[in-house]
């Protein structure tokens, strides 16, 4: 805190506007800097399902892949509950546990 | 005759309007041709031009890029020669609807035209980042991003950095407008290190708010061309002569103030906990 910010609390007065501009062009800039569209997403979904899949069966329909935008950082979260790992398919293991599979973060 | 392989090819581009391209373009001009440099500037904003304008030559056009594209004139032609400064040209804009069958090509054929006979091609960007856009940096090897230290006009030369980037245009360098001294010490205006942080871009020159400017498009004499020494005409100069690979020390806004309140304002800035 500065000797301006300290003195504008003790008037009350709202804090210098600077610092404010500077926080909310990081959070729109994070947003627009990953800009993909849709169509971009979609395809990148299918194909990380597709590999997903070749490793473990995955529900398709409760699957999902999207952009997050949190402290400043933009984030790949994907959400891929498994239904079982392929290689030992047993019976009793078809359980409908739900588990995120993994989380991408991009700078 | 030179090489037009070591012709210089700027675009200057902000993304926003109104935030100081053609003001910056009329005034680099000048400087660069000052020093001896072959200079064109080319009007890409063809649907909405003012280089000429600026410049003070709109009484003088002939010809113009739409002429030269379509074979009508020759390139001698439709330049457009400063008087004072006879190192300047301007290729004017054509009539906006050009716009309709204007293609990156063509401009990259106006682009090598040019660079047979001139050192550097400076190229006013339209604002947006649309057709007009593209038919620009088409022409244009390296950029300079011009922005003021305001959250649209950041956020809308981010967009253009990305877009450069993606064009493969390098080097991008920044120019920093209308900074105003006594906000930013009131740290009521972005500082400069939070946009050059922001954009990740160096920056090559930093110009005051500065009236003159006002005056001088008044009278379509930029600021470098009388040897003003006004704050932003000062700036213009430092930007052509660090184009030209001179090492210019940026100005500090901070130093750029004198007196009791400069005083206060930095004693204010001190960090307490």
């Amino acid at each position: 805190m500065t000797l301006r910010d300290f003195v504008n609390k003790l008037l009350g007065r709202q804090p210098a506007s600077a610092a404010t501009a500077k926080e909310r062009l990081q959070l729109v800039l994070a947003h627009d800097r990953s800009d993909l569209n849709p169509e971009l997403l979609e395809q990148m979904r299918r194909e990380i399902l597709e590999v997903v899949s070749r490793y473990v069966e995955i529900d398709l329909e409760e699957g999902d892949v999207s952009l997050e935008t949190e402290d400043r950082v933009t984030a790949l979260v994907a959400n891929l509950p498994i239904k079982r790992a392929k290689a030992k398919a047993t019976e009793q293991e078809r359980s409908e546990e739900e588990t995120p599979v993994w989380t991408a973060v991009q700078g | 005759m030179s090489d037009s392989a070591v012709t210089r090819y700027i675009l200057i581009c902000s993304g926003k309007g109104g935030v100081g391209k053609t003001t910056l373009t009329a005034n680099l001009g000048i400087a660069l041709a000052k020093q001896g440099m072959r200079t064109a500037v080319l009007d890409a904003d063809f649907g909405l031009r003012n280089l000429d304008l600026l410049l003070g030559l709109e009484n003088r056009i002939v010809y113009t890029a739409q002429e030269v594209l379509t074979g009508n004139c020759r390139l001698e032609q439709a330049l457009v020669k400063h008087k004072q400064e006879p190192n300047l040209a301007l290729l004017p804009a054509g009539n906006p609807r050009m716009l309709e069958w204007l293609k990156p090509d063509d401009m990259q054929k106006i682009a090598a035209m040019l660079g047979e006979s001139f050192d550097i091609v400076l190229i006013d960007c339209p604002a947006g980042i649309e057709d007009g856009f593209k038919n620009a940096v088409a022409a244009a090897k390296e950029a300079i991003v011009i922005t003021t230290p305001e959250v649209s006009a950041v956020r809308d030369a981010d967009r253009v950095i990305g877009l450069l980037n993606t064009h493969g245009v390098k080097p991008i360098q920044l120019v920093l407008n209308r900074v105003r001294p006594k906000m930013m010490a009131n740290q009521e205006m972005l500082a400069v290190d939070d946009v050059t942080d922001i954009l990740a871009l160096p920056l090559l020159g930093l110009v005051l708010e500065d009236e003159q400017v006002i005056v001088s498009t008044n009278r379509g004499e930029p600021l470098t061309l009388n040897g003003s020494n006004s704050p932003a005409a000062q700036a213009y100069s430092n930007v052509a002569r660090r184009i030209c690979g001179e090492d210019v020390p940026l100005i500090d806004p901070a130093k750029a103030r004198k007196g009791l309140r400069a005083k206060l304002g930095h004693l204010m800035q001190t960090k307490i906990f």
